[in-house]
């Protein structure tokens, strides 16, 4: 399905997640955020760029391994994107949710 | 004379040492493998012990068994590997030189991450069911529970055999069923993941078991500590789920070994290459299996099929060709759903688990995504086809090294 975030059309899945980072960029970011109630400041976007390092890498992510990268500790990743932190902070960054195998 | 060394001797490096000993002319190459352990688990039997579907001896067997002829084993605990000496450092110092290295070291359970998790509650109320002490013990203490609340709990991803915990959910309720107990259970699965089903086609055709079956789950969970003198699991938003019996599945790491060397990720796992299996340590290294940090699932099927890809690649390797960027990610698992039935799921990187039919299109006789009691059958005989032709590098007929799409009910994505 389409939405629309910063004025463009950009490609989601049915849970609201982009479905190709091309079409990412900062503003779009601002914009997801903003529906899941979070004003991004300058610790949300390392995060986010971190996030995202990793996905073009291809590098699975979990929170503990989210904690253990030096980029932000679990408790701040809880402060900065609370309740569902990957799957939250995953979606603004324009990333799909992490996800099992079934 | 050449040295082709594989370090472990579980499934992959067996698998390994049973295809190369084929591959490569004795006169050129020797082929030495490294293993401490004495035996070697049919580890999808883990799941089936704690319930006495299983005997402890259906699932071990002499490590040296399944070792070809004409290929050195060595039953040592390693060390570390010196990369740029081309060297494998074992305990007692000794050192072993070679021209190839495949890497099959496996991963294996870490309690230790997660506080709390080891102490005197371990293997008395707090269980793993990933190793063979787990498992056994898991089922002593079955045998006498007399009930409260099981929960069966992921600590993070990645995890070998990310279906595991919900077969052992699946398989609790089937078991209380049959003992008369199942009302004196309660049963919840409690997962870092967004639900016991993550992927489209899969919670659509699966969901319903989880009602049927009566399992709570409790999501997004993600464990900070295990408090054992209150039964309780914490999380970081500071959920609390309270247990009488926890079956957990804890971090899971790569072997020491491979931080010592100086190349693993976080979790220990070594980088490497999705389509090739070269590693991206050095060019004359490779990796299979639970070992590497690729992004497909950690199980038995998906080194199967790496195992014919990895072997085309060292053969190539050798004779200075380019090597194939083949593997796809293809795994093959049985999923337990209880009371005599299971599913089967065909899946690789980009094509998640759908419904069809399995190996012949349109004919089966496996239907996949579908619980059915040919399924079940199915994963019973894996267990002879694993200690027969599996480890032992035999092909398994129909079933290609990378996944196929006939059978398979795939739509068009927009």
């Amino acid at each position: 399905m389409e939405k629309t975030y910063a004025n463009v059309n950009i490609q989601c899945n049915d849970e609201g997640y982009l479905t190709d980072l091309e079409q990412w960029n900062k503003e779009v970011g601002t914009d997801i955020a903003k529906e899941e109630g979070i004003e991004m400041t300058d610790r949300h976007w390392e995060v986010i760029e971190y996030l995202q390092d990793q996905f073009r890498n291809e590098v699975p992510l979990s929170i503990r391994k989210v904690g253990k990268s030096g980029v932000v500790s679990i408790k701040e990743f809880y402060q900065l994107f609370p309740k569902g932190p990957l799957k939250i902070s995953s979606r603004i960054a324009g990333i799909p949710k992490p996800v099992s195998c079934i | 004379m050449k040295e082709l060394l594989i370090l472990g001797a579980g499934t992959s490096g067996t698998m390994m040492a049973n295809h190369l000993r084929k591959a490569l002319p004795k006169k050129d190459w020797n082929i030495t493998i490294v293993d401490q352990e004495k035996t070697h688990y049919y580890q999808p039997g883990f799941l089936f012990l704690p319930f006495d579907l299983y005997k402890t001896k259906d699932v071990k067997k002499k490590i040296d068994k399944f070792i070809p002829k004409g290929v050195n084993l060595i039953q040592k605990k390693i060390n570390r590997i010196d990369k740029d000496n081309d060297t494998v450092i074992l305990k007692n110092n000794e050192s072993l030189k070679y021209d190839i290295l495949i890497i099959a070291t496996g991963t294996n359970i870490a309690p230790q991450e997660i506080e709390g998790m080891l102490g005197d509650h371990w293997h008395k109320s707090v269980f793993d069911f990933y190793t063979f002490e787990g498992a056994k013990k898991l089922r002593n203490k079955l045998r006498t529970w007399e009930g409260g609340k099981l929960v069966v709990h992921i600590s993070e991803m990645p995890i070998k055999c990310p279906v595991a915990p919900l077969e052992f959910a699946f398989l609790a309720d089937s078991f209380f069923i049959n003992k008369g107990m199942r009302d004196k259970v309660d049963i919840t699965f409690v997962t870092p993941m967004s639900g016991a089903f993550t992927k489209p086609k899969a919670t659509e055709a699966l969901q319903y078991l989880l009602d049927q079956k009566n399992i709570k789950v409790v999501p997004d969970f993600n464990i900070e500590h295990v408090d054992g003198k209150n039964k309780k699991i914490v999380d970081y938003a500071e959920q609390e789920v309270e247990y009488d019996l926890l079956v957990t599945v804890p971090t899971n790491m790569g072997d020491e070994m491979i931080e010592q060397s100086g190349f693993g990720d976080e979790l220990n796992y070594v980088p490497t290459d999705k389509a090739t299996l070269q590693t991206k340590v050095k060019d004359n290294i490779f990796g299979i299996g639970d070992a590497t940090n690729i992004p497909a699932s950690k199980a038995g099927s998906v080194a199967h099929f790496e195992a014919e890809i990895l072997t085309e690649n060292i053969k190539r390797f050798i004779k200075g060709k380019e090597l194939k960027k083949e593997f796809d990610g293809h795994a093959n698992c049985f999923i337990e759903t209880g009371h005599g039935k299971a599913l089967l799921i065909d899946f690789n990187y980009t094509q998640e688990p759908v419904k069809g039919t399995f190996p012949f299109a349109g004919v089966g006789p496996l239907s996949l995504l579908k619980e059915t009691h040919m399924n079940h059958m199915g994963k019973l005989a894996f267990r002879w086809i694993y200690w027969n032709m599996l480890i032992k590098g035999k092909h398994i007929p129909f079933v290609s090294a990378t996944m196929d799409t006939a059978g398979k009910q795939i739509e068009e994505t927009v």
